[in-house]
């Protein structure tokens, strides 16, 4: 379903994601770890046709999103890392602009957003604004929103950050369950390792915008000797702390301002 | 076209639901045409022009419009910051109909706010010259409102949060409203003002409504609508450019 050879991406000096390759089967939940800075939501960006690969190539479901843009879209939901909701609109009207921008019938999209609302308990709600929502039902509304084109992968880019364990638990429940249901692909990332662990058949660990170990949970920490997923992470990675320099787009930044002489704001 | 008209649809719901804004948008406009408007009248009138409240009127008119609409345009960057141009931007939509539907949503808003200024100056004793004259206002309503739209735009296309939205305020809007010739004639100016307020598109905005509410012309509907269409043509095409490069 996802493909990538290859892939690499620089920011003028800086090597985000510098070779990567791996596959993501039809149906598999998928788990792309790393920890801060590693090269996750560049490759993600990659991938949803967000950002140009320097080279390499990505295949999803047999389109390559940089020739085949519109097409690729089409194929994939996602979830952002940073909300991306509007917040004057009710949960209903979000989830409408979003079937009208991907072409879905009237029909099937009244039907499809009052499905997954009601799935994701918010039918009662869907007259509200969202900017009434609490955290967990923002994120809910998200997903269910980047479901209802009926996509064949979706794109979960940390979608627990700051939630309650139960509203987590939660979410990764309905994730499974509609991974099972549509047999939809999910590539995923997170920082929660046991989340990792019990949703992801297969994960790979990228580090310094290399993947540094690939594999069910169960083989990472037998090839590290770890007993849970996070040791076999740490192990992997080290445990040395990360601060994330900037997102992507911070660095095309400093890239741009650097080319223009110093510029605006250092 | 479904997702110009949603991107349309969205603008009018989000002006809508703000009515406090809709309300503080118009106060500004209120205290020109009373506070200049009924103070600078009896000299006005002294000085031989006529009444100034007829003057005035298509004047606070266009700075309504342009306001609205400078202010639609710049919205971008809260969607921008609030996340929601990413939602948008990875859909399967050509960005040229992101840009259109968002620019006629904006300039929608802002024709909204200038009619409902139109009746406010009605209520505050202006009279529309002929009534034949009012298709001609709409027309000239709708460009200025497109051409600041599609600027608003474009600025923020190149802004990355609110930092410089003061500055384009201060230097950028409101010289274009106060070098425009809508609070005064354009007649015996200075020639250093006269050749700034020709640079200026919304001069041509206002001496075009003033053309046809008041039937006081300065360039001419002519020349107005001519500059009018060129400059807004020129900025839905740098705005619709300079939006397509807008990296998430």
């Amino acid at each position: 379903m996802i493909a990538v050879r290859n892939l690499v991406k620089t920011f003028g000096e800086l090597t985000a994601v510098n070779g990567i390759s791996f596959e993501v089967q039809r149906g598999e939940i998928f788990a792309f770890l790393g920890p801060n800075g590693a090269g996750k939501t560049t490759t993600i960006k990659m991938l949803t046709t967000l950002l140009r690969p320097t080279s390499g190539s990505v295949e999803l479901d047999g389109l390559d999103p940089v020739t085949d843009q519109h097409e690729a879209r089409k194929r994939f939901g996602i979830v952002f890392q940073d909300p991306s909701l509007d917040d004057e609109l009710t949960a209903w009207e979000n989830m409408d602009f979003h079937g009208v921008l991907y072409k879905v019938p009237r029909k099937l999209r009244h039907e499809r957003t009052e499905t997954l609302l009601k799935l994701f308990e918010l039918w009662d709600r869907r007259d509200d604004p969202a900017k009434q929502f609490s955290g967990g039902m923002r994120r809910r509304l998200e997903i269910a929103r980047s479901l209802l084109h009926t996509p064949k992968i979706i794109f979960l880019d940390e979608p627990t950050l700051g939630l309650d364990p139960q509203t987590r638990n939660q979410l990764w429940t309905l994730v499974k369950q509609l991974n099972e249901e549509e047999q939809v692909t999910v590539f995923l990332t997170t920082h929660y390792m046991e989340e990792a662990e019990r949703v992801a058949r297969r994960i790979a660990i990228i580090d310094h915008g290399a993947i540094v170990a690939q594999g069910s949970p169960g083989e990472l920490m037998k090839q590290t000797g770890a007993e849970t997923l996070e040791q076999a992470f740490l192990a992997l990675t080290g445990s040395s702390i990360r601060d994330e320099d900037a997102s992507s787009m911070d660095q095309m930044r400093k890239m741009a301002r650097a080319f223009r002489g110093g510029g605006r704001r250092s | 076209m479904s997702a110009i008209y949603i991107l349309w649809v969205r603008q009018l719901k989000r002006y809508l639901r703000a009515r406090s804004r809709i309300v503080a948008s118009l106060g500004q406009p209120l205290l020109f045409l009373l506070g200049l408007g009924f103070g600078f009248g009896p000299i006005f009138q002294r000085a031989g022009q006529g009444n100034y409240i007829q003057f005035l009127a298509p004047g606070v008119i266009a700075m309504t419009i342009l306001f609205t609409s400078v202010f639609a345009g710049i919205e971008l960057i809260w969607d921008r910051q609030f996340g929601f141009l990413k939602e948008t931007l990875v859909a399967p939509v050509p960005r040229i109909l992101i840009m259109i539907g968002r620019t006629l949503g904006g300039a929608t808003v802002a024709m909204i706010q200038g009619l409902i200024v139109v009746a406010i100056c009605m209520a505050a004793g202006f009279r529309v010259h002929t009534v034949g004259g009012l298709p001609l206002a709409f027309v000239f309503m709708a460009l200025t409102a497109l051409l600041f739209t599609a600027l608003g735009t474009a600025l923020a296309s190149l802004l990355e949060d609110f930092q410089g939205f003061q500055l384009i305020m201060n230097f950028l809007v409101m010289p274009i409203f106060f070098l425009s010739g809508a609070l005064f004639p354009l007649t015996n100016v200075p020639t250093a003002l006269n050749a700034i307020a020709r640079l200026d598109p919304l001069s041509y905005g206002v001496d075009g409504l003033r053309t046809a509410l008041s039937g006081v012309a300065h360039f001419g509907a002519a020349t107005d609508l001519a500059v009018l269409c060129a400059a807004t043509a020129a900025a839905l095409a740098v705005g619709s450019y300079l939006f397509s490069r807008i990296q998430l």
